[in-house]
């Protein structure tokens, strides 16, 4: 790891009564969770309960039918707000550019808004890949790296960003046990070292139990349950009890 | 596609807006602009070439028996120059340049790139869009330059070589100045500028709304390209008829 310190903050995140219909069939039913600053939070729930609709609301690839979204008690409306707070969203595949390099997909946005001289914005791209343990990687393309490696580029590149709420949606998914035990380990340590609010969302029990400070938990586009692991472990309801203890019907 | 005409025009529009960012955009624009034109600078000699001779061979051998064989360089020459060498690459180029732009935008669409350019607040118009409709803007009515000088040799090559006609060279071109006029070339040049915009237009919409996975590009990029023709041939109509005043 650099020791390079990041100068952002966490932020809170509200979102209160949000809700999303495709096609008349609702997918968000109101949904109300409150996140703290420097907190990781995770989102849990099967396939198809809407936790990545859920995302892209938060970071603003979606508009809601209703409801709204706080950050630091402001309300999500304008993209001037959205523009005063640095969110990033770590993307299921990675979605890093095919046609760039590894480096030059995580200097993008410094390129791009011309934020920084080019021999600085290659040392920070540098750093950055190097706290993902990327190092080497910096000229590759991202067909040469691994579906684990580019979900790492993809953190890096949402970290050059100095975030203060970073969205992660599915970070284990495809991924082997150790490349997924390597990815929530590089989470907790953010969270550690720039105190970044992170919000994950999952189907992962393993990820969710071993770096949630809270959990909520969203089953068909409702949120059924948010506590600490302990707490949601121990929640008495069918549904979240069937989805935490789900387990093949092999004959002991 | 007439349902979506309006997104096309607005999609227009913002590149519009956009050109203020040319200037930040250029290396972009740049490496559009050569790959336009390494991956179609063969294609459009051969293509120039043999259309000019068969222009010449179908026209020629008829002006001749008619005792017109003084005209076979200008009806050739106007031929190429205000038809066939603006409508013909602008095919060509919907064909190669058009598809590549709406399978690589489209592929970035369905694999979230765009998306990620949006997070990291990078406009996918500046980005994507602008680059390449300033690059086919620039590079088709090059090519269409080009295309008519060798269409013309094509025609006068043929004139010479064939029995029918025996027009020799100097004489085909003298004819082909006379009859020709500068204005005639930069009507052609004007009416592939045009068709570029259309052909850069409908790609890049076509390929910012395309949905699903391969089959989705697939889809896309047929679509880019056949939208891209029929298009072109409707306004090659409407600008001759703009053009013929």
């Amino acid at each position: 790891m650099s020791d390079n310190q990041n100068n952002s903050s966490g932020v809170g995140l509200v979102v209160r009564g949000l809700r999303k219909s495709f096609g008349g069939q609702e997918v968000l039913k109101g949904i109300d969770i409150a996140v703290k600053p420097g907190e990781i939070f995770v989102i849990m729930g099967p396939s198809g309960s809407g936790k990545s609709v859920l995302l892209k609301h938060l970071i603003g690839l979606e508009e809601p039918d209703a409801g709204e979204i706080f950050i630091n008690g402001e309300p999500l409306t304008t993209p001037e707000i959205a523009a005063k707070y640095r969110m990033a969203l770590v993307f299921q595949s990675g979605a890093l550019l095919n046609s760039l390099t590894v480096g030059e997909n995580v200097g993008l946005y410094l390129t791009e808004h011309r934020l920084k001289p080019a021999d600085e914005i290659k040392k920070i791209v540098e750093e950055k890949l190097a706290d993902v343990g990327l190092k080497d990687a910096v000229n590759k393309m991202p067909n040469e790296l691994s579906g684990g490696m580019k979900k790492r580029a993809a953190i890096a590149r949402a970290l050059v960003i100095e975030p203060q709420l970073i969205l992660y949606d599915e970070p284990t998914s495809e991924l082997d046990p150790v490349s997924a035990v390597v990815i929530g380990d590089e989470i907790l340590d953010l969270n550690h070292r720039i105190h970044v609010t992170s919000l994950v969302v999952s189907h992962d029990r393993d990820l969710a139990f071993g770096i949630a400070d809270r959990i909520a938990v969203i089953i068909d586009g409702e949120i059924v349950t948010v506590g600490t692991p302990d707490e949601v472990k121990n929640f008495n309801d069918p549904r979240v009890k069937g989805f935490l203890n789900a387990d093949f019907k092999r004959d002991k | 596609m007439f349902e979506n005409i309006g997104e096309i025009i607005l999609l227009f529009w913002r590149t519009l807006l956009a050109l203020p960012q040319a200037w930040r955009q250029r290396d972009k624009v740049f490496d559009q602009f050569f790959e336009i034109g390494n991956a179609s600078l063969l294609m459009v000699c051969v293509l120039s070439f043999f259309i000019g001779a068969v222009i010449s061979l179908q026209t020629g051998p008829i002006l001749v028996e008619r005792s017109l064989a003084s005209a076979v360089g200008g009806v050739v020459g106007i031929a190429i120059a205000k038809e066939l060498a603006p409508v013909m690459m602008a095919i060509l180029i919907a064909g190669r340049i058009g598809s590549a732009m709406a399978a690589e935008i489209g592929s970035m669409r369905v694999y979230q790139e765009i998306d990620a350019l949006r997070t990291m607040n990078i406009n996918p118009i500046h980005y994507l869009v602008l680059p390449r409709i300033l690059a086919i803007a620039v590079a088709l009515p090059m090519l269409v330059v080009f295309s008519v000088l060798v269409g013309w040799f094509g025609g006068a090559m043929v004139a010479d070589m064939n029995h029918r006609m025996e027009i020799p060279f100097r004489v085909f071109f003298a004819n082909l100045r006379d009859i020709v006029e500068l204005k005639d070339v930069a009507n052609g040049v004007f009416k592939s500028f045009c068709f570029a915009i259309i052909i850069g237009v409908v790609s890049c919409h076509q390929g910012l709304v395309t949905i699903g996975g391969p089959r989705g590009i697939g889809r896309s990029v047929t679509k880019a390209v056949v939208n891209s023709i029929v298009l072109i041939v409707i306004f090659d109509y409407i600008l001759t008829r703009f053009l013929l005043k």
